[in-house]
């Protein structure tokens, strides 16, 4: 019944270069959908590596040089060249004018730009990899990182630019979602996933700059010694991690925010239900936004800075819990009394928020000074990162993916191996991760290469689980691109689901609407509307 | 696409007036301007941090800038700033040779801002007192007076980079304007290039006291 | 397409004002500089910064129009001020209150950089200020 639009934005115009040199919006995310996917792979590998080597104590693998270089890599790689971009460069520049009803994003021009700037950081960070990787772990703290013969300028430089393309994408979003909303939209009828990107662009505008003049004074330092980082030089290594926090602590919330606001639209397309507390959600985005630059000094509890300076930071931390909290509170709310059907994206943001809340929960424990002094630097740091940012970020970076798929291609996944793959993925991540709570609350440190006997057991089901969430990923490959060559056609709106994007056809042509939509309805008006789904019928 | 009606030639098609362009460079501008803000923040803090740290050293240190050169650059820096707002009010006004006359004069007193900067720059060279381990002078009393300099020098470093950026861009505008490209319908151009040159000299204003005279 | 309540008329400001507020600049300028020549010890921080925040006040309001334009540039602007003092004032709560508990902890890891090992030493005595490592054993 279904077909697909001869004219997409994937097919007109045609050629290589018309895809180089295009300032379409989708065309534009799609590339960094590409890029980024390449960027995951990567520090996937990375991951499995390290894992595998830490199957028992000694080497199995690699030696401890190498595994220095490759857990910087896959923490570098996984952070700045995958996690930052993923969900605002690849879904929001995707979605977002879709959903605001508007032809393209504000600058056009700068969009292309960003993403050539991340694919040149990208390219100097490989460099580093060629030219004998760096061994500082991705936080690159000195005076370690200005020591080390390891090619750390290339990496950080590529940091440095990538840094660029994150403030244009920032920066691009803030003017979008200000001037070029449709007709009608007004600020409380946006879909949640665009008041995310609005708080995340927020951060990416504030911090970004501060991490380029940190990774620039770093390179000085490096290249010429000027004693603001390095203590030989009479600097202070603990003003690098002030500088240095300042811009990744709220880079965690650039990280998960994006992932927030594609849960809040999953959690009500999927429970068929209005979302509760749209205010709530929205706001709370904008809360965590502004938290999230006060509390950057639970990362340096242990690194001597002063007490007071502790104590405040500490304080500030348990702040974070209450908008998160809101956030959890209302999507629940949300799937209370709602007709939930179990499709894979929704399968994800259940994930997210089981996962989520665990990781947001034991950032709670460690945000506490005296708690923090025990687990600092040990695996349930780890655990509590993964918890958030892959069980939190990547479980709903996935959600979104599904979620979105036939919009990007207009034809439809299989729905069973989807759902086989998600269970996959969340059995070995919590396999993978839950076990390194347990080792990190009997002490085992992170970045270790070599470890006591004592430890062997949990760090061997560790890697067991990794296998299962790699078995996962690779699942999810095939039946993804299978898709998109031979995928059922999914027609405009194959969830039943009310934000513009869906109002236009699958894929969406080069000026994504016919006709400018107006705002009939607002985005989660399911109590007032009961939107047809145009997918025939579901496996 | 009935909006390409009467479709001026500079509006983008996405827009859907010439208002809503406007507004919305003018809003990247400004979003832009706050990131400079943030990266010059960065060493303004570590200003804050060591001056608070040694302040007798950066008092000691400081008396080795010129304050006369100093001052005379903060008013080279205030009167470019008037032009250049002036060459955008011609330019509203449509009085196209008065905006260029403003925007070359806005370029000289940035070049002559830097002639200045390289004769502060060459002396202290000269004199050794250089950022971090090149510094090689001894008449300063107290711990680690080079990273004075290195602060001095990564400030004023980074600001005259923007000077120089500036002044690329203004001389793209007067080629433009020369070309007739803008009007008193369109010159936002102008306009963004005349906020971030405010900017410019808005961060002068600070580090001018800050090194110059409190040290 | 929407538009949040924006000025469609530029706004043309007399020539006598930006004259007026470049001579006030220039004026401001004139004072700091000659106050710097007295001494008020601690307050001629003070008494800079806030010669420098007037004269950056004009500049931002009346050359960079915040004065007239839509205030949400304003807004904007002074939310990049407000983060950069978060920035530093937070950064201080840790930098000048190291000795609060342990006065080591205040000490550099060394006081004195490498450079002044090598024989171009500064006139002062640098005896006591080679290697010195806190003591962390309490």
């Amino acid at each position: 019944m279904n077909k697909l639009p001869d004219k997409s934005y994937l097919n007109d115009p045609k050629g290589l270069k018309s895809w180089l040199l295009t300032r379409d919006h989708k065309r534009i995310g799609l590339m960094y959908l590409y890029a980024i996917m390449t960027a995951f792979l990567l520090g996937g590998i990375f991951a499995m590596i390290i894992r595998l080597e830490l199957l028992s104590p000694g080497k199995d693998l690699i030696d401890a040089d190498t595994y220095n270089q490759f857990f910087t890599l896959h923490g570098a790689i996984m952070i700045f060249l995958f996690i930052i971009p993923s969900i605002p460069a690849a879904f929001g520049n995707f979605v977002l004018p879709l959903m605001i009803g508007a032809k393209d994003v504000a600058f056009p021009r700068l969009n292309l730009a960003s993403w050539y700037i991340y694919i040149l950081g990208s390219l100097f960070a490989l460099y580093s990899i060629i030219t004998g990787a760096v061994d500082t772990g991705w936080t690159f703290y000195t005076p370690y990182s200005t020591e080390t013969t390891t090619s750390v300028i290339s990496m950080t430089l590529g940091v440095f630019i990538l840094g660029f393309s994150s403030i244009f994408t920032g920066l691009n979003f803030i003017v979008t979602i200000h001037k070029l909303r449709a007709p009608g939209m007004t600020w409380f009828k946006m879909p949640l996933f665009v008041w995310a990107l609005y708080a995340t662009a927020i951060i990416q505008v504030l911090a970004t700059p501060v991490l380029g003049i940190t990774l620039i004074l770093l390179i000085i330092e490096r290249v010429v010694g000027i004693g603001i980082f390095d203590p030989a030089m009479g600097g202070d290594p603990v003003l690098y991690q002030h500088f240095f926090w300042f811009y990744s602590h709220p880079a965690v919330y650039i990280m998960i925010l994006p992932g927030m606001g594609i849960i809040s639209e999953l959690i009500s397309v999927f429970s068929h239900k209005k979302i509760f507390g749209y205010k709530a959600i929205a706001f709370s985005s904008l809360g965590i936004a502004f938290v999230s630059f006060l509390v950057w000094g639970h990362h340096m509890f242990v690194s001597g800075q002063s007490e007071l300076a502790a104590m405040i930071f500490s304080f500030l931390t348990f702040f974070v819990g209450i908008p998160s909290g809101i956030k959890v509170f209302n999507w629940v709310t949300t799937m209370y009394r709602g007709s939930i059907s179990l499709e894979a994206p929704m399968l994800y943001a259940l994930s997210f928020l089981f996962l989520f809340t665990i990781g947001g929960l034991t950032g709670i424990f460690l945000g506490a000074l005296s708690v923090d002094v025990h687990l600092h630097d040990t695996y349930f740091i780890v655990a509590h990162f993964h918890y958030v940012m892959m069980g939190g970020t990547v479980m709903a970076f996935l959600g979104g993916l599904h979620y979105w798929w036939p919009k990007f291609w207009g034809r439809m996944y299989s729905e069973f191996w989807a759902r086989i793959s998600v269970a996959l993925i969340f059995v070995g991540f919590n396999v993978t991760f839950f076990s390194q709570f347990i080792l990190g609350s009997q002490g085992m440190p992170r970045r270790y290469y070599n470890y006591l006997d004592q430890y062997q057991p949990l760090h061997g089901f560790s890697t067991f689980g990794s296998w299962i969430l790699g078995l996962g990923f690779v699942v999810m490959a095939v039946y993804l691109i299978h898709a998109i060559f031979r995928g059922k056609v999914a027609g405009a709106n194959p969830w039943g689901a009310l934000t513009f994007e869906w109002t236009t056809p699958s894929p969406p042509p080069h000026e994504n609407f016919d006709k400018i939509p107006t705002m009939e309805h607002g985005p989660y008006d399911y109590d007032k509307i009961v939107p047809r789904s145009t997918l025939a019928e579901s496996d | 696409m009935d909006q390409t009606v009467g479709h001026p030639e500079f509006l983008q098609h996405h827009f859907s007036d010439v208002e809503q362009q406007r507004e919305s460079a003018k809003l990247g501008m400004w979003i832009f301007l706050l990131t400079e803000v943030l990266l010059f923040g960065g060493l303004f803090c570590a200003y804050s941090i060591y001056r608070s740290w040694n302040p007798e050293i950066f008092h000691n240190a400081h008396r080795f800038l010129d304050v006369y050169l100093g001052t005379l650059n903060t008013v080279v820096l205030i009167v470019s700033s008037v032009t250049m707002a002036l060459a955008i009010r011609s330019m509203q006004l449509d009085r196209k040779k008065q905006t260029l006359i403003f925007l070359i004069v806005t370029l000289a007193l940035a070049a002559a801002f830097l002639v200045v900067k390289y004769f502060e720059y060459s002396h202290k060279f000269h004199l050794g007192q250089l950022p971090g381990k090149f510094y090689t002078f001894t008449g300063i009393e107290g711990t680690n007076p080079h990273i004075f300099f290195s602060v001095y020098f990564l400030m004023t470093g980074l600001h005259g980079i923007h000077v120089i950026g500036g002044m690329a861009v203004i001389t793209w505008l007067i080629f433009k304007t020369r070309g007739r490209t803008f009007s008193s319908q369109y010159y936002t151009p102008i306009e963004m290039t005349g906020l971030y040159w405010h900017l410019v000299d808005l961060i002068w204003i600070f580090l001018f006291p800050l090194f110059y005279l409190v040290g | 397409m929407n538009k949040e309540a924006t000025h469609t008329v530029p706004h043309i400001l007399p020539m006598k004002l930006y004259l007026g507020v470049g001579a006030a600049l220039i004026v401001l300028t004139a004072i700091t500089v000659t106050v710097s020549f007295f001494n008020f010890g601690p307050y001629n921080l003070v008494v800079a910064m806030l010669v420098a925040a007037t004269k950056a006040s004009l500049v931002a309001l009346f050359f960079m129009h915040l004065k007239y334009d839509n205030k949400i540039y304003l807004v904007i602007f002074l939310t990049s001020v407000v983060f950069l003092a978060v920035f530093i004032v937070l950064t201080m709560f840790d930098t000048l209150r190291r000795d609060d508990i342990d006065e080591l902890k205040a000490e550099p890891i060394r006081r004195e950089a490498i450079i002044y090992d090598s024989v171009q030493a500064p006139k002062h005595d640098t005896a006591d200020s080679t290697f010195k490592v806190p003591d962390t054993t309490e």
